[in-house]
């Protein structure tokens, strides 16, 4: 068998075309993002990737794949407030046949299944018919960061930028279920967006919520994420908005509402995107017997977003560490500090409280006194009691990673 | 008219919002999207996977992955076949199973 080389793809504009012409492939053009790369701290690699800005209405991203676009928000993008900008926002996208056009005036969103009324709602319903909402709340892929479970996982191999946060505005999801008015014996609501599977019989991409969780008065239908339309990438021009829960259930250009009268069954929902019912969603690989129930709630998080591993810091002097937190399906009660690998913490300041789904910012002055390596550890503790775990979590899908985060600084 | 007055409740309701975003009007969207045309590298080697992998997603996907022993491989594409209704040609899993253990196999 020839020798394969992933490395090939490194991307340097010269390997990739060096590669490329090796492989003797026919290459229309040089794509504009053989520019740049990065590489993400993966355990036993591969970490490099592509930064790429080759996507429609996206700035730099990290590339994880092309088709269907899986993009990642670089790291620093988290250090410079707690909304994340729209176009570097993280992307992903399970089918390749996505609409590269949305006509504003022709779409409509259809309510149906268990209601009184049937509904075809065109944007200006939406947006101008019924009252609207705003609220800021963390987007998070089940998977994020990914790349660091141990052993690991196939799947996007995220580090930890696949979550982002934005100001939403839309209307209430009960307020368009009310419209149509769901009828004794509903279950569930299920939700379909415009993409669709490159094979027929293969899965189409949807997920459902539960009939009261549906009509909580928090779970919405937005049409704005910071004030501007959605990038047709995060799902113009209507997303799903599920404060407090992973982004799976976000669903991207959301075109149709189903009333359920029985819980549902479809591969989305009974069989990806399921965890271990277990504390932290935690197994051993290879475990047989674990009852798998679908991934729900978000659980608390925090990172530093000034200092990179590996940074410099002054020894003997004062050294301003600031990172991001959120509470996962509550609000943030707290976040520590630990200078010193977790022997001793203490608590952060808090930034602004945008609300409680929100990212917020944090921040403490430390001295290290000692020359050498340190490690940095951040702990969130959510208004629910709830605090980040000391030890990695592992299950089958890689989700649900919220271990206490630590960056190894250098004082000098 | 009905219009105008949902429209008045409607930012009145919004009116309590912390930031109070103008609310913009929607336009009509169309982008290209990369087609993320690029073959797995190898030549021959790797015409099993080119052939029956690329029509869903694009080689960074799998070339981004980690190293994985055959037995997770094997599980990989049998859930591309049987979950996601890839058209796999039998014939050729071996092959695509063996490029992927080559070029990322568990050393």
């Amino acid at each position: 068998m020839a020798s394969i080389d992933p490395r090939g793809f490194r991307p340097t504009r010269r390997a990739f075309l060096g590669q490329a012409g090796a492989a003797g492939l026919a290459m229309a053009s040089v794509p504009a993002w053989a520019d740049t790369t990065l590489k993400l701290p993966l355990p036993g690699g591969p970490g490099e990737r592509l930064l790429t800005t080759d996507f429609p209405q996206k700035g730099q991203m990290i590339l994880q794949r092309t088709r269907p676009p899986l993009l990642e928000t670089p790291f620093e993008v988290f250090d410079r407030g707690v909304f994340t900008p729209n176009d570097q926002f993280f992307v992903r996208w399970h089918w390749a046949v996505i609409p590269n056009a949305v006509d504003a005036d022709k779409f409509r969103l259809t309510v149906r299944g268990l209601v009184d009324k049937p509904l075809s709602l065109s944007l200006k319903d939406i947006v101008y018919g019924l009252p609207r909402v705003e609220l800021a709340a963390v987007n998070q892929c089940s998977g994020n960061s990914r790349g660091f479970f141990l052993p690991r996982v196939p799947g996007g191999q995220w580090a930890n930028g696949a979550m982002g946060n934005a100001k939403w505005m839309g209307v209430k999801l009960k307020d368009v279920l009310n419209r149509a008015g769901v009828k004794a014996g509903a279950v569930q609501v299920r939700f379909n967006g415009l993409d669709e599977p490159v094979v027929d019989g293969a899965p189409d991409f949807m997920k459902s919520l539960d009939i009261d969780h549906a009509r909580d008065g928090e779970v919405m239908i937005a049409f704005a994420m910071n004030g501007q339309q959605l990038p047709l990438l995060n799902g113009f021009p209507l997303r799903l908005i599920v404060p407090g829960w992973y982004s799976t259930y976000w669903v991207k250009m959301l075109n149709d509402i189903e009333v359920l009268d029985k819980p549902d069954d479809n591969y989305w929902m009974k069989t990806a995107y399921t965890i271990p019912d277990t504390p932290h969603a935690s197994m051993t690989p290879g475990q047989a017997g674990v009852k798998m129930v679908p991934i729900s709630k978000m659980v608390p998080r925090s990172f530093v977003t000034n200092l990179k591993p590996g940074a410099s810091v002054p020894a003997g002097a004062s050294t301003l560490v600031r990172g991001i937190a959120f509470g996962g399906d509550t609000g943030i009660a707290k976040v520590d500090f630990s200078a010193d690998g977790g022997k001793s913490w203490v608590p952060a300041t808090l930034g602004k409280d945008e609300g409680k789904y929100s990212f917020r910012q944090w921040q403490t002055n430390i001295t290290l006194a000692d020359k050498g390596e340190h490690a940095l550890m951040v702990r969130c503790t959510n208004g629910d009691g709830v605090v980040q775990p000391d030890a990695p979590n592992w299950n089958a899908g890689a989700f649900m990673r919220n271990v206490i985060e630590t960056v190894s600084v250098t004082a000098v | 008219m009905m219009l105008s007055r949902i429209l008045a409740i409607g930012l009145a309701l919004s009116s309590g919002s912390a930031w109070a975003q103008a609310v913009p009007q929607l336009k009509s969207v169309t982008v290209d999207l990369p087609a993320g045309d690029r073959q797995f590298p190898g030549g021959a080697a790797a015409d099993a996977i080119n052939n029956n992998c690329t029509a869903c997603h694009s080689p960074g996907m799998v070339l981004n992955q980690p190293n994985l022993p055959k037995a997770a491989w094997d599980a990989e594409v049998q859930k591309m076949i049987t979950a996601y209704k890839a058209p796999i040609d039998e014939a050729d899993v071996p092959a695509i199973v063996a490029y992927l253990v080559e070029a990322k196999g568990a050393k």
